[in-house]
C-alpha cells in the first residue's frame, strides 16, 4: 500500500515536468522576443562594445535558436540568469535575497484567508440561509471585486492615518529594529528562534496589513469552494450514513464531510496561490515591502529585462512547485487518484 | 402481542419548500415486533423512506411532524430532544440504505468507518476497534475480514460495501434494523445473497427490521407482514400470506397485477392508471380516489375508515365484501 | 440555436429577476457604466487634464465633488473620463481572448487527436505561469504601451475561453441535432461553425461577464504599476497609484474614489456574471 502511494507521488512529480519545460520554453521565448538586441540588456548598463560582443559570444545570440535554447537551460541550470541593469549584480542573487520577504508575506495572508475562509465556508454550508450563510454570500461575491492595491491603501488609511494602531506601511521592519540574524528569512521566524520578542513584535505589525490585504483577496474563492464542497458533501450518501449509526455531529462534520470536500479546496489552493502571486507584487508596491515584486516592479520601470525575465521565471517556478505540492497532498490524502480507471 | 418495538402511530408529516408544503405522509400507523420483519411496499415517492427516515430521527431540517408519534421501545422519537435520538440510532435502531458504494465514506478504509460506530456506542478504544471491526465483518460472512478491513469502499464490489454497511449497522447490536431498498442497484445474485444474509442475521438475533422496497416478491418471500403505501397513506396492512393471497384494498390488488412473474406474459402485467397525486396540492380524503375503479360517491366526502387490526384496510369498498365484484377490478387493473 | 429556442426564455429572464433582484441592480449599474463610458468627457464639469496649483489637494466640496488631487485637477471629472479607458481596455482584451480562445477551444473539443493535445499542452503552459505575473512579462517584452496591456491580459485570459469552449463543444460533438446537421449534407467545418458554436454562446457568454471584471482588475493593476498609461492621461489604476502617496498624509480623497469606481464596476461584472449564470444554468447556482 505505502509503496504504490510513493509510486503515484512519483508518477505526480514526474507529471510537471511538461509544465517545467513549457515554463523554460515560454520565458526564452520573451528573452528572444525583445525589441532590440539581447546582449546590450544582458551585457549591463557599463557595457561598452567590446563587453556587448562579449555578452553575444557567451549568450551565444549568433548561434541557431536551437543552440541558443540549449545554451539557455544550461545557464539557467548553472545560476546565471544574467546581470541586473539597476544594482549590477547577478538576478539570481537579487531573487534569492528578495524572495523569503515575499514568502513570508504571500503565506501569511495565504494562512489568514484559510483561516478565516474555511470556517466561514463550513458554516454557511452547515446553515444555509442563516446570517452566516448571508455573510458568505457577501464576502464571495464582494471579495473578489476588491483591487488587492486599492484594499491595501484604504486599510493604510484606517489604521496607519486614522487609528494609528498600525505602523508605517513602510517594509519589513522600522528602522529602530536591528533585522534579526538570517536563518530562514522570515523575519517573524527568525526573531522568534533568536528569542527576540520585541523585534518580533516589530516585524509582526508592519505584516498584517499587508498579510490582511493579500488575505481579504485570497478569501473569496477559497470561502465559495468551501461552502460549495461543503454542501456537496453534506448532502452526500455516506454522511446520511454516518448520521444514521449515530455517529457524533462533530465527527460526521469534519472527519466525514469535510475530509471529503477539503479536496476540492486544495484544488482551489493552486489557482488561488497563482492570483497571490500576482497580487503580492502589487500589495508590495503598496506597503513598501523589500520582495520580488518591488523589485520586479523597479525593473520593469527601468526596462531591466534580465531582472523581469528572472522575476517571472523564478515566480512561475515556485508555482509549479506549489502545484506540484499540493498534487502530492492530494494524492496521499485521496486514495482513490491513480488506483481506479 | 407485548408492546411493539417500533411504533409508528397516527404519523402526519410535511416538507415545507419553496414550491409550496408537500403533505408527505398523513396518519400513517405500522408497528414492527420483537423479532419481526415488516415489509413497507409501495411506488417511488409513497413515503416509505420519509416514514423510515422520521423513525430514525434523520430527516432534513425541511420536514415537520404535524401529528402522531414513533416510539421506540415505548420511548418517543418524535419530539424527543435529538440528544437523546442520536443516542438510540447505532446503538438501539441502524439503518441500511440503497446504492452501498456511495453510501460509505469513500476517502476512509471500511475498517476505520466500522471502528468510528464501535468507539462511539460499543465501548471499544482505538487500540481495540480494529480488531472488533475484522469481527464485525466476519460476522456478515466476508471472507479475509482483515484484509478488507483496510480496503477503501472503492476497491469493493457492490455486495460486498452493501455487506460492509450491514456489518456496520449490526456491530453494535442493535434489536431493530431498518433496510431502505437495500438490494438497489446491485446483480441479481447479489440481491439474493445480501437478502438472505439479512433474514439470516434478524432470525439468528431475534432482531426486529423494517424493510423497504417497491419488489413485491421481495417483500413476500422475505417478511413476516407488509405494509402497503400509497401516496403517503398506509392503505393496507395484513400477514405476508393473507395480503397477497386475497388483497383487500384496490390499489394492492393493482400492485400485484403489475408485478412481473413468471409464466405471465407481457400484457397479463398491468400498469396502474394515472400517477401519485401532487401532495402540495389538496387532496381528497383517500389520495388512490383519482385512479381508482371502484371508487364510490362515499368516498369523496367521509374520512378514511380506520386500518384496523389483523388484515387491515383503509377502503370504504374493499375487495371481498363489496357491491361490484371483484373480478371487474382486477381485469381493469390488467387492461 | 436548437437549445435555446427550446427553452421559454423570456418568462425565465423574467423569473430569474424576480428571484434575484440583485441582478436588477448590476443591470442598472452596468447602465450608469456604459453611460459615463459614452458621454463621460461631455459630462465632466472640469477639464480631467487642466492642473490649477493654487487648488491643490483640496477635499470634496460642492465645486469639487471628489476634490481636487496634487496638481489641482477636478478628481470627479477624472473618475468620470477614466470610464471610457479602463473599459475599452477590458472589452478589447476581453473581446479578443473570446475569439481567439473559443475559436482554438472549439477546434480542439471538435477534432480531438493532436490538434486537442496542442492546444491543450499551450493552455497547460499559460496556466503554469502566475497570470498576473506573465502578463507583466508580457508587457515589459512587447513594450510599455496601452495596446500590449490588451494583448498581455487577452493572452492570460485565454485558457479560461479554450477549455470552456473545448467542454462545450466536446459534449455536443455527438450530440442529435449535430448528427442531424451532418447527414443533411453539410460539411465538418459548417458544422462546427452554424450548428455546434452558436450553442456554445449561452456559458461562454456567462464565461465574458466573469471575466471582463477579472480583466478590468488586471489592466488597473498593471496600470497601478506604471505598465501602460501614462500620467496624465486619467486612467482608475493610474489614479490610485498616484493617490497612494497622499494616503499617509490623510488625503484620502485622491485614491479612494478612482478605487471605488474600479471596485463597483468589477462588483457590477462579478454580479451581472453570477446572474447571467443562473439564467442560463440554474443547476450550477451556489
Amino acid at each position: 500500500m505505502a509503496a504504490s502511494r510513493l509510486g503515484i507521488v512519483a508518477r505526480r512529480v514526474g507529471g510537471a515536468i511538461p509544465s517545467l519545460v513549457g515554463v523554460v520554453v515560454v520565458t526564452f521565448v520573451l528573452t528572444r522576443s525583445l525589441p532590440g538586441d539581447p546582449a546590450v540588456y544582458f551585457a549591463g548598463l557599463m557595457a561598452d562594445a567590446e563587453s556587448i560582443a562579449a555578452t553575444r559570444a557567451r549568450l551565444g545570440l549568433d548561434r541557431t535558436w536551437i543552440e541558443q535554447f540549449v545554451s539557455y537551460v544550461e545557464r539557467l541550470f548553472a545560476g546565471d540568469w544574467g546581470v541586473s541593469l539597476q544594482t549590477g549584480r547577478p538576478v539570481l542573487t537579487e531573487l534569492s535575497q528578495r524572495l523569503p520577504a515575499s514568502l513570508e508575506l504571500t503565506l501569511a495572508g495565504l494562512l489568514f484567508a484559510i483561516g478565516v475562509a474555511v470556517p466561514l465556508g463550513v458554516l454557511a454550508a452547515t446553515r444555509p440561509n442563516s446570517w452566516v450563510d448571508h455573510l458568505c454570500r457577501v464576502v464571495v461575491t464582494a471579495g473578489v471585486s476588491l483591487p488587492t492595491f486599492f484594499t491595501g491603501l484604504f486599510l493604510v488609511y484606517l489604521f496607519y492615518f486614522l487609528a494609528g494602531v498600525a505602523p508605517s506601511p513602510l517594509g519589513r521592519l522600522d528602522f529602530i529594529y536591528f533585522s534579526p540574524p538570517h536563518v530562514t528569512g522570515f523575519y517573524t521566524i527568525d526573531t522568534a528562534l533568536a528569542g527576540d520578542w520585541w523585534t518580533f513584535r516589530g516585524a509582526l505589525a508592519q505584516l498584517v496589513l499587508p498579510a490582511l490585504t493579500l488575505g481579504l483577496f485570497a478569501l473569496a474563492p477559497i470561502a465559495r469552494m468551501t461552502r460549495a464542497s461543503m454542501l456537496a458533501a453534506l448532502s452526500a450518501d455516506f454522511v446520511r450514513t454516518a448520521t444514521a449509526m449515530g455517529l457524533s455531529r462533530r465527527k460526521v462534520l469534519w472527519t466525514y464531510a469535510f475530509g471529503n470536500a477539503f479536496l476540492p479546496v486544495l484544488t482551489t489552493l493552486g489557482m488561488v496561490f497563482s492570483f497571490l502571486l500576482g497580487a503580492n507584487v502589487l500589495v508590495e508596491r503598496v506597503f513598501s515591502w523589500p520582495g520580488v515584486g518591488s523589485f520586479a516592479i523597479d525593473a520593469l520601470v527601468a526596462s531591466d529585462y534580465a531582472a523581469v525575465q528572472g522575476f517571472v521565471l523564478a515566480m512561475a517556478l515556485l508555482f509549479v512547485a506549489v502545484n506540484l505540492l499540493i498534487d502530492v497532498i492530494y494524492t496521499l490524502v485521496d486514495p482513490r487518484v491513480g488506483l481506479e480507471g | 402481542m407485548a408492546a411493539p418495538l417500533l411504533d409508528v402511530d397516527g404519523l402526519s408529516l410535511e416538507f415545507r419548500t419553496r414550491s409550496g408544503v408537500v403533505k408527505a405522509l398523513e396518519d400513517v400507523s405500522f408497528q414492527v415486533a420483537k423479532g419481526e420483519i415488516l415489509g413497507l411496499v409501495g411506488e417511488s415517492g409513497s413515503g416509505k423512506s420519509v416514514s423510515a427516515y422520521a423513525a430514525m430521527g434523520i430527516l432534513d431540517a425541511a420536514g415537520c411532524v404535524t401529528a402522531g408519534a414513533i416510539r421506540y421501545d415505548g420511548m418517543a422519537v418524535t419530539g424527543a430532544p435529538e440528544r437523546e435520538v442520536a443516542k438510540l440510532r447505532g446503538r438501539e435502531m441502524a439503518m441500511i440504505f440503497q446504492s452501498p458504494r456511495t453510501a460509505l465514506n469513500p476517502i476512509r478504509t471500511v475498517g476505520d468507518q466500522i471502528g468510528d460506530v464501535l468507539r462511539r456506542h460499543g465501548g471499544a478504544t482505538r487500540q481495540t476497534a480494529r480488531a472488533r471491526a475484522v469481527e464485525a465483518l466476519a460476522q456478515v460472512r466476508i471472507p479475509d475480514p482483515a484484509r478488507r478491513a483496510r480496503a477503501y469502499p472503492f476497491e469493493l464490489s457492490g455486495g460486498m460495501c452493501q455487506r460492509v454497511c450491514i456489518a456496520m449497522a449490526l456491530a453494535c447490536r442493535p434489536k431493530l434494523l431498518i433496510c431502505d431498498e437495500p438490494t438497489t442497484g446491485l446483480d441479481v445474485t447479489t440481491q439474493a445473497a445480501i437478502m438472505a444474509l439479512i433474514v439470516e442475521l434478524c432470525r439468528e438475533r431475534g432482531m426486529g427490521a423494517l424493510l423497504i422496497t417497491h419488489d413485491l416478491h421481495l417483500a413476500a418471500e422475505t417478511c413476516d407482514r407488509i405494509a402497503v403505501m400509497h401516496a403517503g397513506h398506509v392503505v393496507e396492512t395484513g400477514a405476508a400470506a393473507d395480503l397477497f393471497a386475497q388483497p383487500r384494498h384496490p390499489y394492492t390488488a393493482s400492485l400485484i397485477a403489475a408485478t412481473p412473474a413468471a409464466g405471465r406474459t407481457l400484457d397479463a402485467i398491468g400498469a396502474i392508471p394515472g400517477n401519485l397525486p401532487d401532495l402540495r396540492a389538496a387532496l381528497p380524503p383517500c389520495r388512490y380516489r383519482a385512479r381508482c375503479p371502484r371508487a364510490l360517491g362515499v368516498c369523496d366526502a367521509d374520512p378514511l375508515p380506520p386500518l384496523g387490526s389483523g388484515h387491515g384496510v383503509r377502503c370504504h369498498n374493499p375487495l371481498g365484501c363489496n357491491p361490484m365484484g371483484e373480478e371487474a377490478t382486477v381485469d381493469h387493473a390488467a387492461a | 440555436m436548437a437549445e435555446a429556442l427550446r427553452k421559454p426564455f423570456g418568462g425565465h429572464f423574467l423569473y430569474v429577476l424576480r428571484e434575484n433582484p440583485v441582478t436588477v441592480l448590476a443591470f442598472a449599474m452596468l447602465c450608469v457604466i456604459l453611460f459615463a463610458a459614452a458621454f463621460g468627457p461631455m459630462l465632466a464639469p472640469y477639464d480631467p487634464l487642466a492642473s490649477n496649483a493654487m487648488n491643490a489637494l483640496r477635499p470634496p466640496s460642492a465645486a469639487h465633488w471628489f476634490g481636487t488631487d496634487h496638481l489641482g485637477r477636478d478628481v470627479f471629472s477624472r473618475v468620470l473620463v477614466a470610464t471610457r479607458l479602463d473599459l475599452a481596455i477590458s472589452v478589447a482584451a476581453v473581446a479578443l481572448s473570446f475569439v481567439v480562445g473559443s475559436t482554438l477551444g472549439s477546434l480542439a473539443g471538435f477534432y480531438g487527436g493532436w490538434v486537442d493535445a496542442v492546444i491543450g499542452r499551450i493552455t497547460d503552459t499559460i496556466m503554469a505561469f502566475p497570470l498576473f505575473v506573465l502578463a507583466m512579462g508580457i508587457v515589459a517584452v512587447l513594450g510599455n504601451s496601452v495596446e500590449n496591456i490588451v494583448y498581455a491580459t487577452a493572452v492570460v485570459n485565454l485558457p479560461f475561453y479554450i477549455r470552456v469552449a473545448r467542454a462545450e463543444v466536446s459534449v455536443r460533438r455527438t450530440a442529435g441535432y449535430v448528427e442531424a446537421a451532418r447527414l443533411a449534407g453539410n460539411s465538418e467545418a459548417r458544422v462546427l461553425a452554424l450548428t455546434i458554436f452558436p450553442n456554445i454562446l449561452p456559458p461562454m457568454m456567462v464565461q465574458i461577464s466573469l471575466n471582463l471584471g477579472w480583466a478590468i482588475l488586471n489592466a488597473a493593476g498593471l496600470s497601478f504599476i506604471g505598465l501602460g498609461v501614462r500620467p496624465p492621461t486619467p486612467e482608475w489604476g493610474i489614479m490610485v497609484a498616484e493617490g497612494a502617496t497622499y494616503i499617509i498624509s490623510g488625503e484620502w480623497w485622491l485614491a479612494l474614489f478612482p478605487g471605488a469606481a474600479l471596485m463597483l464596476a468589477v462588483f457590477c461584472f462579478n454580479l451581472l456574471g453570477d446572474g447571467l449564470r443562473d439564467l442560463i444554468d440554474p443547476r450550477k447556482r451556489t
